[in-house]
């Protein structure tokens, strides 16, 4: 639809790829840890190592939590922007299919969350 | 003598002559000319003289009555402030929902104001346009006496010094100050949908009577005041709310759709902004008024579904997404204020784990939800936190496109899996929190694609710099007072002092 105005109306996105002086937003959740209350929202730029992603940035995100030493890295289960997706660890994001606003879910099967609760 | 008698006016023809008599029809210009904002949404209006003022409030009537409210109420806000009436509050973390209401409801009357100023421009009609200002001046009332109201609480507690400078700035201020945005820079038909009926008729007891309840049972004398000094004038922007409605929908059957569409977003914006609420509700207040399930149960289910009932003549449905809106009553209170606790260090109120008692007291309200999903993360935190390991979440949250709220809801068929719902625009993804967000960004995305989320606009480079710190202070924080959890807050050290020196005394 478009939208109900008094006349023309185009207005630049505020959020477009090039405002983010050469980053992309990457929005990143370990699904059923809801300990972190939200997904979490990155810049980084698509050059960036896959492996850099997983073993450098996450744990500044995630190791407050108890289970995240536990985590088996090669049983990680991912999906990215909805689609089952398998990291190559040795291209960057970019060659992995990361795109400005993609969002990457994972799930760490056998932990639970806090007393299982998905916390 | 009965000729004085004579030119003494009844209530009735002093209205009509306030109103139909001061409008006129212009001649030097078309009046599409003159008035060119209430035909584009496509409401058609046939007769504008078909609007109905209950009320029929004139101008003189209203300056008296408001000038006797506004006395007793200052009289009381001075009598508060000249016996100390902060020392006689439940706990000083109940302040913390006055820094919430003063950041977060405030600005908000300020914004109805300017809104209702601007429509009350734009209508050729000069019934609902005399309606329209009157609210532009409550508004602006409200907005001053909340000030004065709550001031008394800046001399003494922290977090409460920037409140409208905040409302532009802080990151979860961007959630009503973009609902009031969207309202605004609709059109005068829609934005009297939203705030006057969706807002005013159909949410704000759920917004009003917890705040002023929440103030009566934890001993704040001066906001319950200010509450009653309120309330006659939101009676009068409730039946304003209605009449829009009726008035809209009696004209033309085509409005019918465009009116129930608006229902259906601004139903949805708005109970979006009342978690804000609900969290106040079960988190904040040291005693409790009812629990926010509870609310929604009296205040939407039962008070809205006869609302809704008396409108289906007019064949006007129940708002969309109300189903899932009553499930998620069970669980959005946890869910804002597990938000808040993540993010506490970059707001201007406390935040903390409630006590075992306060966990029972809501284990027993939400007996299906809350020992399952939320005690457990909670006591965990707790204790996390008592043994010096305070949690707090260290990365920026993904915020909703429109209500931006961080994407904290559930999907309520699979309550510990977020909800998350994406729309293409142009090449470029936009991230909602559910199906009504997604609906309102599907229908006018080149409206929302303009939506100033603050975490982006941190990443941008555009408040303040790029370090934490360098943002907490284009917030206007002060850190590590304003902030962080109550335990070891100034607030907290003062409140304890008055209380052992009570006791001595």
């Amino acid at each position: 639809m478009s939208v109900t105005s008094i006349g023309k109306y185009e207005f630049e996105p505020l959020d477009k790829v090039e405002n983010f002086h050469g980053n992309q937003l990457t929005y990143i959740n370990w699904e059923k840890h809801l300990m972190f209350c939200t997904p979490v929202c990155l810049p980084l730029p698509a050059a960036m190592p896959m492996a850099a992603l997983i073993h450098d940035a996450l744990p500044g995100v995630y190791s407050k939590h108890p289970e995240f030493e536990k985590i088996k890295w090669d049983e990680v289960i991912w999906t990215l922007d909805g689609e089952d997706f398998t990291p190559d660890m040795d291209a960057s994001i970019g060659e992995n299919g990361f795109g400005h606003k993609s969002l990457l879910r994972f799930w760490t099967p056998g932990l639970d969350g806090i007393e299982g609760s998905h916390a | 003598m009965v000729d004085k008698k004579k030119k003494k006016l009844g209530i009735k023809q002093r209205y009509s002559m306030l109103t139909r008599g001061l409008g006129w029809d212009t001649t030097y210009q078309p009046m599409d000319k003159v008035f060119p904002y209430d035909n584009y949404e496509g409401i058609h209006i046939h007769d504008w003289d078909g609007w109905e003022d209950p009320f029929r409030l004139t101008m003189d009537s209203y300056w008296k009555f408001q000038s006797e409210k506004e006395k007793k109420l200052y009289a009381v806000i001075d009598s508060f402030s000249q016996n100390n009436g902060h020392l006689g509050i439940t706990d000083a973390r109940y302040v913390n929902a006055i820094k919430l209401f003063l950041a977060g409801v405030s600005p908000l009357e300020y914004q109805a104001s300017r809104g209702f100023t601007h429509v009350g421009r734009q209508f050729r009609g000069v019934g609902p346009r005399v309606a329209c200002q009157m609210q532009a001046i409550d508004e602006l009332r409200h907005v001053q006496t909340q000030i004065h109201a709550m001031s008394h609480y800046n001399k003494y507690f922290d977090g409460l010094h920037s409140g409208p400078y905040q409302h532009d700035r802080l990151w979860f201020l961007s959630v009503p100050k973009s609902f009031f945005d969207d309202a605004r820079s609709a059109g005068p038909f829609e934005f009297l949908t939203s705030i006057s009926f969706s807002f005013e008729y159909v949410l704000t007891n759920l917004l009003f009577v917890p705040f002023m309840s929440g103030a009566a049972f934890n001993g704040d004398m001066a906001t319950v005041t200010f509450g009653f000094s309120a309330q006659s004038d939101e009676a009068r922007h409730m039946t304003l709310g209605l009449e829009v409605i009726k008035f809209m929908l009696e004209q033309d059957e085509r409005n019918i759709p465009i009116v129930q569409r608006w229902m259906d977003k601004w139903f949805w914006r708005g109970t979006r902004l009342l978690s804000l609420v609900g969290m106040m509700m079960d988190y904040m207040l040291p005693k409790r008024v009812m629990s926010w399930s509870e609310a929604w149960e009296i205040y939407f289910t039962e008070a809205g579904g006869a609302l809704f009932e008396d409108l289906a003549r007019y064949g006007i449905k129940p708002p969309k997404y109300a189903d899932i809106a009553t499930k998620e009553a069970e669980h959005v209170s946890h869910q804002a204020w597990h938000i808040f606790y993540n993010y506490t260090h970059a707001a201007n109120f406390h935040t903390w784990t409630p006590e075992k008692e306060e966990m029972d007291w809501l284990s027993e309200k939400y007996p299906d939800t809350f020992d399952k999903y939320y005690r457990p993360r909670m006591e965990h935190l707790g204790k996390e936190a008592k043994e010096g390991r305070r949690f707090y979440n260290d990365t920026l949250p993904m915020l909703c496109q429109i209500c931006q709220i961080p994407m904290g809801f559930t999907e309520m068929d699979d309550p510990t899996t977020i909800s998350y719902r994406c729309s293409e625009y142009k090449g470029d993804k936009y991230h909602t929190c559910s199906d009504g967000c997604k609906d309102i960004f599907d229908y006018e995305p080149e409206k929302y694609v303009q939506a100033w989320l603050p975490v982006h606009q941190i990443y941008q480079g555009n408040c303040g710099g790029a370090g934490i710190e360098d943002v907490l202070k284009w917030y206007n924080l002060n850190l590590g007072v304003d902030n962080l959890d109550y335990e070891n807050s100034p607030d907290q050290k003062l409140w304890n002092e008055w209380q052992a020196h009570r006791k001595k005394a």
